[in-house]
């Protein structure tokens, strides 16, 4: 089918409300929103989950499935209303003029289909050209998303590759028929930062080569200011302000968009003399939302019997280009007044080291192939690396690094769900690395806790959230009688910060950052003294992350614990760790105090990773490296250097050194080690990644 | 590939050995070898009798060595009778002792004798096999494309009312047992109850020269009671791949909704449903036995009842066999095609 010629605004959606019917009610998703996006342009629209974003998306598709309706304002594409698209219309519009790329490349490609197949399908249908022509098409977008063998890639099923390059072929799908219109569902959530970088500047580039338009939903304010130009926070089923990316970073015009920013740990930030401050309360469900403002009762500007009568309309920002704010307050509120200081805190003194690693290794043997194997022989994966470090009391330790580095088979060894192969764990100056869990005896088991990445599986969804705090206590030997036991769990809920009555409630009642709160709260039952929180926020919204973190160093405050924190986000890393250790494909690349990681000299893996964590300051600028390729399987890990195969300064070190030896471990400074073989003149030329502009 | 096949087989003639082990000890305990002795000879035998024709015709031999007998590795009794006749296992009548062989077991080649039909175990079983298999063949074609539309149907649009109504003839069909539905097929098709005499009751003459007239209700009753069990997989599985998130992909890139369920949905949706079609081959061996019964069709499971109700050592062991094979067999297949169906796993 021929594209429509049109060049008014590519997609107009005005005061678009969509619904979702259940038996019981009508659950508004979408209210009074409207977006126009111009030819080439990359709109962002940005907002926690739950505030609509995604239903958007699919309203634009048309796919609400049988539940979802629209019930106001239109939708127009290229000057036509998709609302009165008859469903062959709608066919021929999507895949061909608006095309889709989603969250998980894994879950949204055909396990049963060979690549090719499903790329050429595209324009067979949209365009009727031959399986030959298709082919030839699908070579060159496959090529264009700068995937390597191209032919090799086009005959294999999706399992054969790995999350990046899935990622890059539902890209190459969505470009297939050449769309006016790309719709990117959180495109990068699903991927490590330096393939989400990679991917980010990919879209970027072919998105300018195809003059495409772009409507780009994700809660990463940071990853839309490097794509977009204009942005679109919405909160709760609304949009709550519009405008450009300039615009709406440095002059905010919403209470919800600057408290957004406040949550968010910039560089700056700090956990003892700049906190962060978190949203209050909670996200309206979409039936309780309030009257009025949704945002009122979290906003520190409320004013009741203003904010709470009526729906708030959306209103121009004068002097500003297309800026919209739905706030009645904009000219009383004093914008630029500076955020009022929380309660700083005294930088916590590390005390006596409690935990101690010396060279420890684990490797895992695989049979190659689990259903059939046996005959083909044992492969090694080496997960973990001479791993050496020591913590200390009351001090945070971040491990830092891409997905297989090891960090999560790390903790597993710590916590006696594995042992090692080799090496040893000495906590207390005790020896533990070889005894399993289920041979630690209670007060190890209670010293060494752990919190999870996931709350919402994390809990036993059959039993009251006291009565499994109940459970650790019991298992730790704590309390004498139940009802001593009660009086502390209430007191563990106390602590993190959870209204008592939360004690008779089901894990189903709780939100995402209540849950996490829950997992704290039994991770501490036992008077941990460390504790290993494996991403504990990164599955929780921008707005709680910030709380929970609070929380976390709270309680490390009050009771000293050491927490060896492991994340892949180093913003955040950076606001509340004071060590950093950056791991990867097993081994300890760099190791040293916050200042010392997150300034030059780094190692050159660190130095990628800095550059490719997307950061929502307009004042920064970044050195722009990317890294090439995935990380290397750990089951055949590249000789030498683990990271030569992606190193961008191993040019820099002669007669290949790097692919022959691994590099030793090296003290640059006390306290700071990289293991590296370049020289200290070269690590003296780095230049910083970050800079901040001056005010 | 060659090595797990290899692996099945071994696993394939270990079972065969193990059940045909306990099916030998169990119809070679002493009551039942007499019962037979006098089913054989004369019902008023004394015991002394019973005993002598026994000891004559080798079931007095130990346990082991009957079965090593039977198999093939030992050789085969021979005894001087009292009238100077030399009986053996592997002596034929009116051969010569010495022309012989000295091994006659189903390791030869020698299934035995039946002593119900008087006839050698092997014909009888290619003949019986040969019945039944025509049976399978037609419940097969009747039954696994019938449950694939009846489950892709109610599946594709999960909830729908086409869902509902299918669903519901789903469970109905499983739900009611072979003796129940074949008995109401009778009743209402084929007898003057109700008056339709559209078909034959019984499927005798289908043996011969089976036609749509005499064999239709045999299959429409095994096939009925499978097909719902196979629906509803196909169903669930389909429902399942349906809200899946490559086919929302689909969807979304423009094809239309019968080419988003025949190329994208059904393969994975196949998966599942495939495994239960074959079991089903070793479960309809089951169904068989009561259908053929039932309309005096005697093939495989006819004979499976003759020969357990008669004692008639020899044959029930074949039977064992080729139950054992078909088994084993249709999962080979069925790991098989699973890995050509799902690409994700692969054999080496």
């Amino acid at each position: 089918m021929a594209k429509l010629d049109y060049d008014g605004p590519i997609l107009e959606i005005e005061n678009l409300s969509i619904s979702f019917f259940t038996r019981l009610r009508e659950i508004p998703a979408v209210m009074d929103f409207s977006v126009t996006v111009q030819p080439g342009e990359a709109v962002g629209l940005v907002g926690e989950s739950g505030c609509g974003k995604s239903t958007v998306a699919l309203g634009v598709m048309r796919d609400l499935g049988v539940n979802g309706r629209i019930v106001g304002g239109t939708v127009r594409f290229k000057g036509r209303d998709l609302g009165d698209m008859s469903a062959a219309e709608l066919r021929d519009i999507r895949g061909n003029e608006i095309a889709m790329i989603y969250q998980e490349p894994m879950a949204s490609l055909n396990p049963a289909m060979r690549i090719g197949k499903q790329l050429i399908e595209v324009p067979m249908i949209h365009e009727g050209i031959s399986e030959a022509e298709a082919l030839a098409r699908a070579l060159e977008v496959v090529r264009d998303v700068k995937l390597p063998d191209p032919e090799r890639i086009m005959r294999s099923y999706p399992h054969q590759l790995s999350g990046g390059q899935q990622q890059r072929i539902v890209i190459a799908m969505a470009l297939m028929s050449k769309p006016s219109l790309l719709i990117l569902d959180e495109p990068t959530t699903a991927l490590d930062v330096t393939v989400e970088a990679a991917v980010v500047e990919l879209v970027k580039d072919l998105g300018k080569k195809y003059g495409t338009s772009m409507l780009f939903i994700s809660h990463n304010l940071g990853l839309v200011l490097e794509t977009c130009d204009r942005i679109c926070v919405m909160y709760s089923g609304e949009a709550v302000e519009t405008g450009s990316i300039r615009d709406v970073f440095d002059k905010m015009q919403h209470p919800y968009t600057q408290a957004l920013f406040r949550s968010i740990p910039l560089p700056g930030a700090d956990k003892n003399t700049r906190p962060l401050k978190a949203i209050p309360g909670n996200f309206p469900l979409p039936h309780e939302r309030p009257d009025g403002c949704n945002f009122g009762p979290r906003c520190d500007y409320f004013r009741a019997g203003l904010c709470d009568k009526f729906d708030i309309p959306m209103v121009g920002i004068k002097g500003d280009d297309r800026h919209f704010t739905r706030c009645l307050r904009i000219d009383e509120i004093d914008w630029h007044a500076p955020m009022e200081a929380m309660a700083q805190h005294e930088a916590t003194v590390p005390g006596k080291v409690v935990l101690k690693m010396e060279n420890l290794k684990k490797y895992y043997e695989v049979a190659a192939n689990a259903l059939f194997g046996g005959s083909s022989g044992k492969k090694v994966v080496k997960a973990n690396e001479t791993l050496s470090f020591e913590a200390r009391e009351s001090e945070t330790l971040a491990i830092v690094g891409e997905s297989g580095c090891g960090k999560s088979t790390f903790a597993k060894v710590l916590m006696g769900l594995e042992t090692a192969t080799e090496g040893q764990i000495l906590l207390d100056n005790r020896n533990i690395e070889q005894v399993p869990i289920e041979k630690r005896d209670t007060q190890t088991v209670a010293d060494v806790q752990m919190v999870f990445q996931n709350p919402f599986d994390t809990l036993n969804p059959s039993m009251t959230v006291g009565r499994q705090i109940i459970r650790a206590l019991e298992v730790f030997g704590i309390g004498d009688t139940d009802q001593a036991r009660r009086d502390e769990m209430l007191r563990l809920l106390d602590l993190v910060k959870l209204p008592r009555e939360f004690a008779e409630r089901m894990p189903r009642q709780l939100s995402g950052g209540q849950k996490q709160r829950v997992g704290i709260a039994r991770a501490f039952a036992g008077g941990a003294r460390i504790v290993v929180a494996d991403e504990p926020v990164s599955a929780l919204d921008v707005s709680v992350q910030a709380a929970v973190t609070d929380l976390l160093m709270e309680i490390q405050r009050k009771q000293k614990t050491t927490l060896l924190f492991i994340s892949h986000d180093l913003s955040i890393v950076r606001y509340l760790s004071d060590r950093v250790m950056v791991m990867y494909l097993g081994h300890v690349v760099e190791l040293g105090t916050t200042e010392q990681v997150f300034a030059p000299p780094y190692h050159p893996y660190t130095e990628a990773l800095l550059s490719a964590v997307p950061i929502a300051d307009t004042r920064i600028t970044k050195k722009h490296i990317v890294l090439e390729g995935d990380v290397p399987s750990a089951m055949n890990p590249p000789p030498g250097c683990p990271f030569q195969t992606r190193c961008r300064w191993k040019a820099q070190v002669p007669g290949g050194l790097c692919e022959r030896e691994v590099p030793p471990v090296r003290e640059l400074v006390p306290g700071h080690q990289v293991k590296c073989h370049l020289s200290q003149e070269m690590f003296d030329r780095m230049e910083p990644v970050i800079t901040v502009a001056a005010e | 590939m060659a090595m797990f096949i290899l692996r099945r087989v071994g696993v394939m003639i270990l079972t065969a050995l193990c059940l045909t082990f306990i099916v030998f000890f169990l119809t070679n305990l002493y009551p039942n070898l007499e019962k037979l002795a006098k089913t054989q000879g004369d019902f008023r035998m004394s015991d002394e009798e019973v005993a002598s024709y026994l000891g004559r015709n080798g079931y007095l031999q130990p346990m082991a060595v009957k079965y090593g007998q039977w198999l093939g590795v030992v050789p085969g009794f021979v005894i001087e009778d009292r009238d100077g006749v030399t009986r053996g296992q592997c002596i034929e009548a009116g051969t010569a002792p010495e022309d012989a062989p000295r091994f006659c077991g189903i390791l030869q080649g020698d299934w035995g004798y039946s002593t119900v039909f008087r006839e050698d175990v092997g014909k009888i079983l290619n003949d019986k096999l040969a019945l039944t298999g025509k049976l399978m063949f037609w419940v097969m074609v009747l039954m696994v494309p019938s449950a694939l539309i009846l489950g892709i149907l109610a599946g594709m649009r999960e909830g729908s009312r086409t869902d509902r109504t299918l669903s519901t003839i789903a469970i109905t069909t499983t739900a009611t047992p072979e003796y129940v539905s074949g008995v109401l097929f009778i009743a209402v098709f084929a007898s003057t109850a109700v008056g339709l005499k559209w078909f034959k009751g019984t499927a005798t003459a289908a043996m011969d020269g089976a036609n749509f007239e005499n064999f239709f209700l045999p299959v429409l009753t095994i096939a009925l009671y499978g097909m719902g069990y196979i629906a509803r997989m196909t169903r669930a599985s389909m429902a399942e791949v349906m809200t899946a998130q490559y086919i929302r992909t689909a969807r979304l890139k423009g094809v239309s909704f019968p080419n988003v369920v025949m190329k994208h949905a059904l393969r994975n949706a196949l998966i599942a449903p495939f495994t239960v079609i074959m079991l089903q081959f070793p479960w309809l061996l089951n169904g068989v036995v009561i259908v053929e019964t039932l309309f005096n069709y005697k093939g495989f499971g006819w004979t499976l009842v003759q020969a357990a109700g008669n004692n008639d050592i020899e044959l029930l062991l074949g039977v064992s066999v080729i139950s054992v094979v078909v088994v084993l067999v249709t999962q080979l297949i069925s790991d098989i095609g699973y890995v050509y169906l799902n690409p994700r796993i692969s054999v080496r």
